[in-house]
């Protein structure tokens, strides 16, 4: 079957990007770390006051998560254009989207660890009351990193391979992640002061739509960015 | 004379001298009529005049992005790089008109409103369709080889455009959950003429520029061929 010779392919990405993450460690560590900097220079920025912290702490902890995440997404191709394994990748049989998918996945888990460490910090320093909600705070966080890992994922399979890389991730990127953003930003904060508006549930309407809008979209577009 | 460019393609259509002519001359009487033949406003003031090239700007941005949108699909369909040049040509001119649109925009916005800027979902939307192409002519300048950049180019400014109308939904949210700054306005006939008028000379510009400026991506693109064919050692070379 080959569907399920996809699914064996994915598998193998997903397992060797993990592999290789697990084995060295230095990245994980070091972009985790940045996502903690982030947060503590957002708590300089807005702090001492407390409750300002607190107000802000649905957006600075996103933005901690999206700009720490950003260098994840150019690793993962970096490390194999070092090893000039990217073209071995393309030579092998099968189809280029199966590629995509295990390289998202793999970021998925990678992005979703960091964020436990970050989320974390974030409600020790930004003194956030976790809500009786929470389960669904953690449904939204999850919807967010997908519409992020996506979009990130694909616009780094271009910039890992152009002069520039470090400048032109975020500048493609983070246009392109306004809605995802806004959205996953205004659930979680409605959230987190108990949705007196009752506007959460539209929000993660909309991330749902998002998501699927952007992945369908990444999954179709990959073909052309990957095979020049 | 220019030398004709090689590759697969033979020297490009130029653009008629008349044309930029009568753009240009044209865009000038707009501007002279229909500032002299519309009544200030009854609440703006002269200030309405703004909205004679704050309007048009606007769409032909649109026009110019709605032209990348369909040049980079057939580029990815067929592979032709014309259309990967015409969608280069029109994302310059839409940026260059958009930042237009944004600049014209804030001058009219600070006396009326009060304010430079406003959160609304159209300013947004617009800056941030501003800042895609931005990130659209970065790509290109970054990139060497011509088909990987008509290849990721055509994505990047695909996913540009079903980003815009997303990206205006969700501001509109996020703006109607807090508060609606609209401004409604219907337009008297005498304003009406000044607008049409300034929309088709606003168009003929944007024609003009796209042409031009398509024009001169034709002979970069042959340039770059002959140097490739010359360091290939070619009969350039």
């Amino acid at each position: 079957m080959a569907f399920n010779d996809d699914v064996r392919r994915i598998r193998a990405i997903v397992w060797k990007d993990l592999t290789t993450e697990r084995r060295s460690k230095a990245g994980f560590n070091s972009v985790a770390s940045l996502g903690v900097t982030i947060l503590v220079l957002f708590g300089l920025a807005l702090g001492p006051d407390g409750k300002a912290l607190h107000d802000a702490a649905a957006g600075a902890l996103w933005l901690a998560i999206l700009f720490a995440g950003v260098l994840a997404f150019n690793r993962s191709y970096q490390v194999e254009l070092d090893g000039g394994a990217l073209e071995a990748l393309l030579l092998y049989p099968g189809a280029r989207w199966a590629i995509f998918a295990g390289k998202l996945i793999a970021n998925l888990i990678f992005v979703t660890l960091m964020l436990v460490i970050v989320v974390a910090v974030g409600i020790v320093l930004f003194s956030v009351d976790i809500p009786a909600t929470w389960p669904l705070i953690v449904f939204i966080m999850m919807l967010g990193v997908v519409g992020i890992v996506s979009l990130g994922t694909f616009y780094a399979a271009m910039s890992s391979r152009s002069r520039a890389r470090e400048v032109l991730l975020p500048l493609l990127l983070y246009p392109m992640l306004i809605p995802v953003l806004l959205a996953a930003m205004s659930a979680t904060k409605a959230l987190l002061f108990g949705d007196v508006m009752n506007e959460a549930g539209a929000w993660m309407q909309m991330l749902v739509i998002f998501d699927v809008i952007f992945l369908v979209a990444t999954f179709l577009a990959f073909e052309y960015v990957i095979e020049v | 004379m220019s030398p004709a460019p090689s590759g697969q393609f033979g020297p490009p259509k130029p653009a008629p001298n008349w044309l930029g002519w009568l753009a240009f001359l044209f865009f000038i009487f707009v501007q002279v009529y229909s500032v002299l033949t519309s009544p200030a406003d009854a609440m703006m003031g002269h200030l309405q005049k703004n909205m004679y090239v704050h309007v048009p700007a606007a769409w032909v941005t649109f026009g110019a992005f709605g032209v990348v949108l369909v040049a980079s699909l057939y580029f990815l369909w067929k592979d032709d790089e014309r259309a990967d040049l015409l969608a280069a040509s029109a994302a310059e001119v839409g940026s260059l008109f958009c930042g237009l649109t944004l600049v014209l925009g804030m001058l009219w916005g600070r006396p009326t409103w009060g304010v430079w800027w406003s959160w609304d979902a159209r300013l947004t939307s617009t800056l941030v369709l501003f800042l895609i192409f931005v990130g659209y002519l970065s790509l290109r300048s970054f990139v060497e080889d011509p088909h990987r950049r008509g290849q990721w180019s055509a994505a990047v400014g695909i996913l540009g455009a079903i980003n815009v109308p997303i990206v205006w939904m969700s501001v509109q949210w996020w703006r109607t959950l807090h508060q609606i700054q609209s401004s409604p306005r219907g337009l008297a006939p005498e304003y009406l003429r000044g607008l049409m008028l300034n929309l088709a000379a606003f168009t003929l510009l944007t024609i003009w520029f796209i042409w031009r400026r398509y024009e001169a991506a034709r002979y970069e693109r042959a340039a770059e061929h002959a140097a490739q064919a010359a360091a290939l050692g070619g009969y350039n070379g």
